[in-house]
């Protein structure tokens, strides 16, 4: 047998890294993704929030493994299947609450992701199909959250899944059909809870791996924005780097871990020590099985969907169909899509805009904290009311922003990024 | 034998592959899609289903599972009976135009049932499915339902979702989130307070 020689570039020399990288292109992946993407020098405590959504997504990752391992996706089996984790799986418990805490974390983490992009003009060009790739997470996000709810099967999940489920039964003429087709019965039955699961395990978390991956490539191909909303690759240095840009390693690993170690010590706490949150992260209505004939006294989804539920319970129904709630309600997460064209501003960072944005953007959170609000009390009392001009505000805010945004008294944006040094 | 590239061809033959390949896709995504309709065994369970109602108490209810769903029964006190009789106005449908039962408790009105001391209907608010609460006195309402529903409450469901209103014969009261009354199922009585859910009168023998 002939053996064919080595040709000298391909050489056995440089060790094992060497040998990888003339095989995959290791090295260089970890230079242009790492090492050598420069990031601008002046991030603040807003941008913990980003890498501590990827940390949380893991968490979730290998948690929800595990607790699959234990948990049985049948009608009959479901809520006794969590007890059994909780009770007699070692450190079941853990493992449980890890999850239950970590889909809160997750929103909480979002959210200000979120607003951090409102605070600094983050979605702006050339980062629209950046924020349109983070508004398929959020989506793909509270899908996940939705159909992990309701996989213990405890009546709050199941009477849950009834209203969600419902929700498509208003849109006209396919509604009915649409409904069923959901639920694979003329309830909600052991098939749907199977196929939740399907969806909650399976197809939600790839697509959501998919979708982080497409989100960090775009935000790598067009740059960090920050808290100055000045494009540092406007002003480079004699070595092609960005003036004002660092390299993201080690400058913001060293700054991330400090998030993560910030963030760890607060989401421990809640395991520990408070891991339904008061009824927040787990309600009392889920402690007992589902029960078909009796819907909980009073229902409301967890804490992250509160604001958007307030909006449906604030639409009275219309010309004979409750559509309208429904309507308005998925128009409030669509019109995020739009943010990037609806903002006309010259500048993007709060810090340089003028008091009409600042005023509009206040309101816009406090509305949606009251909705939030709205969203977890009984439909009685000052709430209705409230929630009906919270809604009206939260659409105010993206409706009057080519307006607003464009009339608004702007300062001028420096050349370079400040800050300290 | 030329070496020129035919491109027109070319991009012909590409559409015809991809168009192909897309019709292949369309059709087998047809079971993947059919396997989320109800299953031959969920079609199979929808019998009808017979209770004794003749032991409730006046102003008292049972629920009762047909097709998975739940069944409300309530006996009504003769002074509800008098008085839905008079709040027209106040209901989104108040001669059940847009909402859904047979046509034999249709004819009866304000009544909607085949005797007007029993009522029948499904438990699942027209709004998104909850089960609705039954608060049939004025004087025990905060306790069923944990909410105050005024002194003037005259009786009827309460929907603790989103906060939707029937009265005793289930129709919504006006700018409620529900926007029809609770649904009749066809139903037929088959001796003293013995009810056959599924199933209409003259279908009966």
């Amino acid at each position: 047998m002939a053996v064919v020689p080595e040709s000298p570039e391909s050489g056995e020399s440089g060790g094992l890294l060497a040998w990888i990288d003339r095989r995959f292109p290791l090295t260089a992946l970890w230079k242009s993704q790492v090492s050598e993407y420069y990031a601008p020098k002046n991030f603040n405590f807003w941008y913990y929030f980003g890498s501590l959504a990827m940390m949380v997504l893991v968490i979730q990752l290998v948690s929800g493994i595990f607790l699959t391992m234990n948990y049985k996706p049948s009608a009959g089996e479901a809520f006794a299947s969590v007890e059994y984790i909780m009770r007699d799986v070692n450190w079941g418990w853990l493992i449980r609450y890890i999850h239950s805490t970590g889909a809160s974390a997750f929103f909480i983490v979002v959210y200000l992701h979120m607003f951090r992009a409102l605070l600094y003009g983050s979605y702006r060009k050339p980062r629209e199909l950046l924020w349109i790739f983070g508004c398929v997470i959020f989506v793909l996000l509270m899908a996940q959250g939705f159909t992990g709810y309701v996989l213990p099967w405890g009546n709050m999940s199941y009477w849950g899944a009834q209203v969600i489920v419902s929700l498509f039964g208003s849109l006209p003429v396919v509604g009915g059909s649409l409904v069923e087709w959901i639920r694979g019965d003329y309830v909600i039955a052991d098939a749907t809870l199977n196929r939740l699961f399907a969806l909650h395990v399976a197809a939600i978390p790839l697509a959501l791996i998919f979708l982080m991956i497409a989100h960090l490539m775009a935000l790598h191909e067009v740059g960090s924005n920050n808290p100055d909303g000045i494009e540092i690759k406007n002003l480079k240095g004699k070595d092609g780097h960005p003036l004002d840009g660092i390299p993201f390693h080690p400058y913001y690993t060293v700054k991330d871990v400090v998030g993560v170690a910030g963030f760890l010590l607060i989401f421990c706490g809640v395991i520990f020590f408070a891991p339904s949150f008061g009824g927040l992260f787990l309600e009392a209505p889920n402690f007992e099985p589902a029960n078909a004939l009796q819907t909980p006294p009073h229902i409301a989804p967890v804490w992250y969907f509160t604001p958007y539920y307030a909006m449906l319970r604030a639409v009275p129904s219309f010309a004979g169909t409750q559509v309208w709630g429904v309507l308005v309600m998925g128009a409030a997460i669509v019109v995020l899509f739009f943010l990037p064209w609806l903002d006309r501003s010259p500048v993007k960072s709060i810090r340089y805009r003028g008091p009409a944005y600042k005023v509009a953007l206040t309101i816009f959170s406090v509305s949606f904290i009251i909705l939030g609000v709205c969203g977890l009390k009984p439909p009685s009392g000052i709430y209705p009311l409230l929630a009906k001009i919270c809604t009206s505000l939260y659409f105010a805010f993206f409706v009057f922003m080519p307006w607003y945004s464009a009339l608004d008294k702007v300062k001028p944006v420096p050349e370079r990024v400040t800050g300290h040094a | 034998m030329n070496d020129q590239v035919d491109s027109g061809r070319r991009r012909l033959l590409t559409a015809a592959t991809v168009g192909t390949g897309a019709i292949g896709v369309a059709f087998a995504a047809v079971p993947f899609l059919a396997s989320w309709l109800p299953s031959e065994r969920a079609k199979a369970m929808g019998a009808p289903v017979t209770v004794d109602a003749s032991q409730l108490e006046i102003g008292q209810s049972m629920k009762v599972v047909w097709r998975g769903q739940p069944v409300y029964i309530v006996r009504r006190p003769k002074a509800a009976l008098e008085q839905i009789k008079n709040h027209d106005r106040l209901l989104a449908d108040p001669n059940s135009d847009d909402s859904v039962q047979p046509a034999y408790i249709k004819n009866t009105h304000a009544v909607r049932a085949i005797n007007a001391e029993f009522w029948v209907g499904l438990a699942v608010c027209t709004h998104l499915g909850c089960s609705p609460l039954g608060a049939f006195q004025p004087d025990n309402q905060t306790q069923l339902t944990g909410i105050d529903l005024g002194a003037q409450w005259p009786g009827g469901f309460y929907c603790p979702c989103h906060g939707s209103k029937f009265d005793i014969s289930g129709r919504v009261f006006k700018s409620m989130p529900a926007p029809r009354n609770l649904t009749v199922p066809p139903y037929t009585f088959a001796g003293n307070g013995i009810i056959t859910i599924g199933v209409d009168p003259q279908a009966k023998a």
